[in-house]
């Protein structure tokens, strides 16, 4: 990246040699084209290598899966097959029967309600649990116990209480996504240095202003990386469990085009669901970076 | 002498399972109003300690604070800290710092605009106002502390608790704070009282040094008043005599009589 500094230089040359050196010395702000072109290099460096391995990777699948009597098809049938659902994801026929738009939106309205509910429940517990010696003494075995529970394992016990797919398929996130959250607050309530303690203390803020001023600052990037984990995990959970409930989401549009062997939509659908998982994951991100930029750099 | 801070019998045992640890035993100490008061020691006698049972964030085992006659046994801005490490809130800006203990104080007594001026009063006396919207991870360790000053004197504290202020600091800085710490004494009058292991920092600031010995069990060894007029000025004090006096005095203390023993 030496690129920028010896333009400077090129610059302010040429003004040293007719006048004083030392007015050539002055930084001058590179032009804005200049901001421009470096801002396209420097993106180009960060998309270019991942666009080429994929290039790569599509090249390979698609020489595997040419041949004739071939199980899985290549990315050319992929798209040849499933053109009609990517260039009309609005489509709605009814039923089950519906663009792959109404399957994603369906499958995000169940996860931001179960990730909610599971954001503000495991935030409080954490808090509890992170606070009181007997609080955790009590519970944290519990939850050691009960994270490893894996999700689909809750779904049968969901339907039975709920008996209904959607309340259960969102107990099922709600669930799986708890506990990370639970775990991650509770230690960043544990590590509060006792200085902010301390400062709170001879300020006499109450337990209140303790709570919204000291605590959930200090904690907040440990909290950030369980809410992290935790919309990983309901993403993960939700394609599973409604494989199972059946309805309109996009695991069970996978499991429906499985069972009507359109190998191609299912490809089509697991590359919607990564982009979908990895945006959730950033944006989780992102909104962690905005909250705790004071407290990551101290 | 009147007293305004009066440390009566303190006595702070810390309990372990069955192990007890008596870190002071019979600590007495009248302070008046205005002093200016050192406790000196070696790392390890429990000054520290002492100043949190001022403080309030830990309790004595035996005997009680008094602040003006009436016991003092929890935190309060009565009794503002300075903290060794300044203790600023990261996520806040330095005018939020000090804002957040002024709004406490005076959430009752002054209007926003007030608190907004005495906010911005309490970091010109630190000369810290050119800083109010940066945050403690943008400035330097000097700045941190003084803000900390600042955060503690926006309290209005009846007495000033110094914590080895200027423990964390290099030379330089250090004596250039101790200078705006002796300018803000003179000028506001507070009762300070200070924990250093800096002999010199002790017999520069101080009205009175409060000489502790090792302990465990530590005890106050000495009292010594420093007889010298403010405003005292660093390099005439260099060859003062009555300076060098009770430098000696402190250092024979520390290095002769209670010579530190590595705790084994």
């Amino acid at each position: 990246m030496n690129m920028p500094a010896t333009k400077i230089e090129v610059e302010t040359a040429t003004p040293a040699a007719t006048a004083a050196p030392v007015v050539a010395m002055t930084p001058k702000r590179p032009p804005r084209s200049e901001a421009y072109a470096r801002m396209a290099r420097e993106t180009a460096v960060r998309v270019i290598p991942p666009l080429v391995v994929l290039a790569l990777l599509t090249l390979v699948w698609e020489l595997v899966c040419r041949r004739a009597g071939s199980a899985l098809p290549p990315p050319s049938r992929v798209f040849k097959d499933t053109q009609e659902l990517i260039f009309d994801p609005f489509f709605d026929h009814g039923g089950i029967d519906k663009g792959l738009f109404w399957h994603l939106s369906a499958s995000l309205q169940r996860v931001a309600l179960g990730y909610s509910l599971s954001a503000i429940a495991g935030i409080a517990l954490g808090v509890l649990v992170g606070q009181s010696v007997w609080a955790m003494r009590g519970l944290d075995p519990l939850f050691q116990v009960l994270r490893t529970i894996p999700p689909l394992a809750w779904l049968p016990l969901s339907l039975a209480a709920f008996r209904d797919g959607q309340p259960s398929a969102i107990f099922v996130i709600f669930i799986t996504s708890i506990w990370p959250i639970i775990i991650n607050t509770a230690v960043g309530i544990r590590n509060i240095p006792q200085d902010y303690r301390n400062v709170a203390a001879v300020v006499q803020l109450n337990p209140l202003e303790f709570f919204s001023k000291i605590m959930i600052p200090a904690a907040a990037p440990y909290i950030f990386t369980g809410l992290r984990i935790g919309i990983g995990l309901s993403w993960l959970a939700i394609v599973a469990a409604e494989m199972l409930i059946g309805g309109v989401g996009i695991g069970f549009f996978i499991w429906d085009a499985w069972n009507s062997s359109h190998i191609s939509e299912i490809i089509l659908a697991l590359f919607y669901v990564g982009i979908v998982g990895f945006v959730l994951d950033r944006l989780i991100a992102g909104l962690g970076k905005v909250v705790t930029r004071g407290t990551a750099t101290s | 002498m009147t007293a305004y801070l009066k440390l009566d019998h303190i006595d702070k045992i810390f309990t372990r399972g069955a192990a007890t640890t008596e870190v002071l035993k019979d600590i007495n100490l009248t302070i008046e109003k205005g002093q200016y008061v050192s406790i000196i020691g070696h790392s390890g006698c429990g000054k520290s300690t002492l100043l949190n049972i001022i403080a309030g964030l830990t309790t004595a085992t035996t005997g009680g604070v008094l602040l003006e006659n009436r016991e003092v046994n929890s935190p309060g801005p009565d009794r503002a800290v300075v903290f060794q490490n300044h203790s600023l809130l990261p996520w806040l800006t330095v005018y939020e710092n000090v804002r957040l203990g002024v709004d406490k104080v005076f959430a009752k007594t002054k209007t926003k605009a007030e608190r907004d001026a005495w906010v911005m009063h309490n970091l010109n006396l630190v000369q810290m106002a050119h800083a109010r919207d940066k945050r403690p991870s943008e400035i330097s360790g000097g700045m941190k502390q003084r803000v900390g000053i600042a955060r503690a004197l926006a309290m209005e504290p009846k007495v000033l608790l110094l914590d080895e202020p200027f423990g964390a600091l290099d030379a330089l800085t250090r004596a250039h704070l101790q200078d705006s710490v002796m300018a803000l004494h003179q000028k506001l009058g507070n009762t300070i009282l200070m924990i250093t292991h800096d002999v010199d920092e002790a017999v520069l600031l101080s009205d009175r040094i409060v000489m502790m010995t090792n302990g465990p069990s530590a005890r106050i060894g000495e009292v010594l008043e420093v007889p010298l007029a403010r405003p005292r000025k660093r390099l005439e004090l260099a060859t003062n005599t009555t300076y060098l006096k009770c430098r000696q005095r402190v250092l024979e203390f520390l290095y002769e009589r209670h010579r530190f023993v590595e705790a084994a």
